[in-house]
C-alpha cells in the first residue's frame, strides 16, 4: 500500500464523515430552524402554562413565527411570565393581540397561538401581551366533568 | 487461624495497592502521550497512516453495523407505535436514539473490539520483540514515534466513525420504514427536524464519541505499552483492552447522559 493511496483513503474517510455530519445537521436536526433572522422579544403573563417549555413553538394561524425563550414565575402577581422571540418579519401584530396556549392534537405538545386584534399600533420589542388564555389542563377538565356528573345525579 | 486471616488481608491489600499503582501509571502515561502530540505537526504522515489503520479499516464494520441497527430500530419501533397510530414517529425515534446513545456507544464498542485490540497487540508485540527498547537505543522516543500517533488517530477517528454510524443508521431506518413498511417519507424527515436539536442532540452525541475515543484508545495503547512481554501477557492485555474499554464506554455513557440530558 503506497502512502499516496493511504492518504487518499483517509481523505475520503474524512469527507464521508463531514458529509454524514451535514446530512444529520440539515435533514435530521432542527438546524434549518436556526434561521439567524433578527427577532424581537415579547412577554405574556399566564395563570397556568400547562406543559409549555422553553423552545416551544409560537404560531399565528398555524404558521410558526417564533419560539419560547424563557419561562419564569412571578411571585408578586403569582403568574407565569413567558418570554418569546418573534421573527422580525412578523412585526405587525396589533397591541391587543391575544396569546393563548393550545395543544396540538389531544395529547400533543403545547404551543402559543397568537390571535391578532384590531388596534392601530403594533407590538414591539419588550412589550407585554395582556390578553392571554391559559393552558387547558386535562385533569381539571376531567375533574369538572366528573363533578358535574355527580351534581346531575343529586 | 490468625495467619489465614492476615494472609487474606495481605492479598486484598496487595490487590488494592497494585490496582492503584496501575491506575497511577495509566494516568502518568496519559499525560505523557497527550504532551507528545506536538511531533505530529512536524510529521503528519505518521498520523495519517495510523488514521488509516485505526479509522478507515474500521469503517466497513461500522457502516454495516449502523445499517442493520437503524433497520432493526425502525422495524421494532414501527411494531410498537403502530398500535397507537403513532407510526409517523418512527423517524424521530430512530434519529434520537441513534444520535444520543446508540451511535456513539455501539461505535465505541466496535471500535474497542476492532481497533483497540489491534493497537494493544501491535504495541505489545513491539515491546515483546524489543522494538521499543531498540528505538530508545537509537534515541528515538517511542512515546512520540509509536504511541502518540496511534492515540491521536483513535481520538480523531472515533467521532468521525460515530457520525457515519448515525447517518447510515438513519438511512437504514428510512429504507425499512418508507420502502419496506410503506410509511410516508414526509413525517419521517419532518418530525426529526422539529424535535432533534442541533446542540442538545447532535453536538452532545459528538462530544460523547470524542470522550469514548479518548478513553478507549487510551486504554488500548496503555495496555499494549504496559503488557507483560510474553505471548501469554500479550493475549491477556488484548483481552483487557476490549473488556475494560467496553465497560468504560458503557459506564461513561451513563454518566454523560445523566449530565447532558438532565432537565
Amino acid at each position: 500500500m503506497t502512502s499516496r493511496k493511504i492518504e487518499v483513503l483517509v481523505g475520503l474517510f474524512v469527507v464521508a464523515a463531514v458529509a454524514a455530519f451535514f446530512m444529520l445537521a440539515m435533514s435530521v436536526s432542527n438546524m434549518s430552524s436556526y434561521t439567524g433572522n433578527e427577532s424581537y422579544r415579547l412577554k405574556a403573563h399566564f395563570d397556568n402554562i400547562g406543559g409549555l417549555k422553553v423552545r416551544s413553538l409560537v404560531s399565528a394561524g398555524g404558521v410558526g413565527i417564533g419560539r419560547v425563550t424563557d419561562i419564569q414565575y412571578n411571585t408578586e402577581s403569582y403568574e407565569a411570565v413567558v418570554s418569546m422571540d418573534i421573527d422580525v418579519n412578523y412585526n405587525k401584530f396589533p397591541t391587543d393581540t391575544a396569546a393563548s396556549i393550545m395543544t396540538s392534537g389531544l395529547l400533543g405538545e403545547q404551543f402559543i397561538s397568537f390571535e391578532p386584534g384590531a388596534e392601530e399600533e403594533y407590538l414591539k420589542e419588550g412589550d407585554i401581551i395582556d390578553l392571554t388564555q391559559s393552558a387547558l389542563v386535562l385533569e381539571q377538565i376531567i375533574g369538572q366533568f366528573l363533578y358535574s356528573q355527580s351534581d346531575d345525579k343529586e | 487461624m490468625i495467619n489465614v486471616i492476615t494472609d487474606k488481608l495481605q492479598a486484598l491489600g496487595e490487590l488494592t495497592l497494585k490496582s492503584f499503582q496501575r491506575l497511577g501509571r495509566a494516568s502518568v502515561f496519559f499525560l505523557r502521550v497527550a504532551a507528545s502530540g506536538g511531533d505530529m505537526l512536524l510529521r503528519p504522515g505518521l498520523l495519517i497512516k495510523q488514521i488509516y489503520s485505526v479509522g478507515v479499516q474500521t469503517l466497513l464494520i461500522v457502516v454495516v453495523a449502523g445499517m442493520f441497527v437503524g433497520m432493526v430500530m425502525s422495524l421494532q419501533s414501527y411494531y410498537g407505535l403502530v398500535d397507537f397510530g403513532a407510526e409517523d414517529s418512527v423517524g424521530v425515534m430512530v434519529a434520537l436514539s441513534l444520535l444520543r446513545e446508540l451511535g456513539p456507544v455501539i461505535t465505541a464498542l466496535l471500535f474497542a473490539g476492532r481497533a483497540g485490540s489491534a493497537l494493544t497487540a501491535e504495541i505489545g508485540l513491539m515491546k515483546a520483540t524489543e522494538q521499543l527498547s531498540g528505538m530508545e537505543m537509537m534515541a528515538v522516543n517511542p512515546m512520540r514515534r509509536v504511541v502518540a500517533p496511534r492515540f491521536y488517530a483513535g481520538v480523531i477517528s472515533m467521532p468521525l466513525l460515530a457520525t457515519i454510524f448515525s447517518a447510515v443508521g438513519i438511512l437504514g431506518g428510512y429504507l425499512v420504514a418508507v420502502e419496506l413498511l410503506g410509511l410516508d417519507s414526509g413525517p419521517f424527515w419532518s418530525q426529526p427536524q422539529a424535535k432533534v436539536d442541533l446542540y442538545l442532540d447532535l453536538y452532545n452525541g459528538i462530544i460523547k464519541s470524542v470522550v469514548f475515543g479518548v478513553v478507549v484508545t487510551w486504554i488500548a495503547v496503555f495496555e499494549g505499552y504496559d503488557c507483560i512481554p510474553t505471548s501469554e501477557g500479550l493475549g491477556q492485555a488484548t483481552t483487557r483492552t476490549v473488556v475494560y474499554g467496553s465497560l468504560a464506554v458503557l459506564f461513561l455513557d451513563f454518566i454523560l447522559t445523566a449530565l447532558m440530558f438532565a432537565k
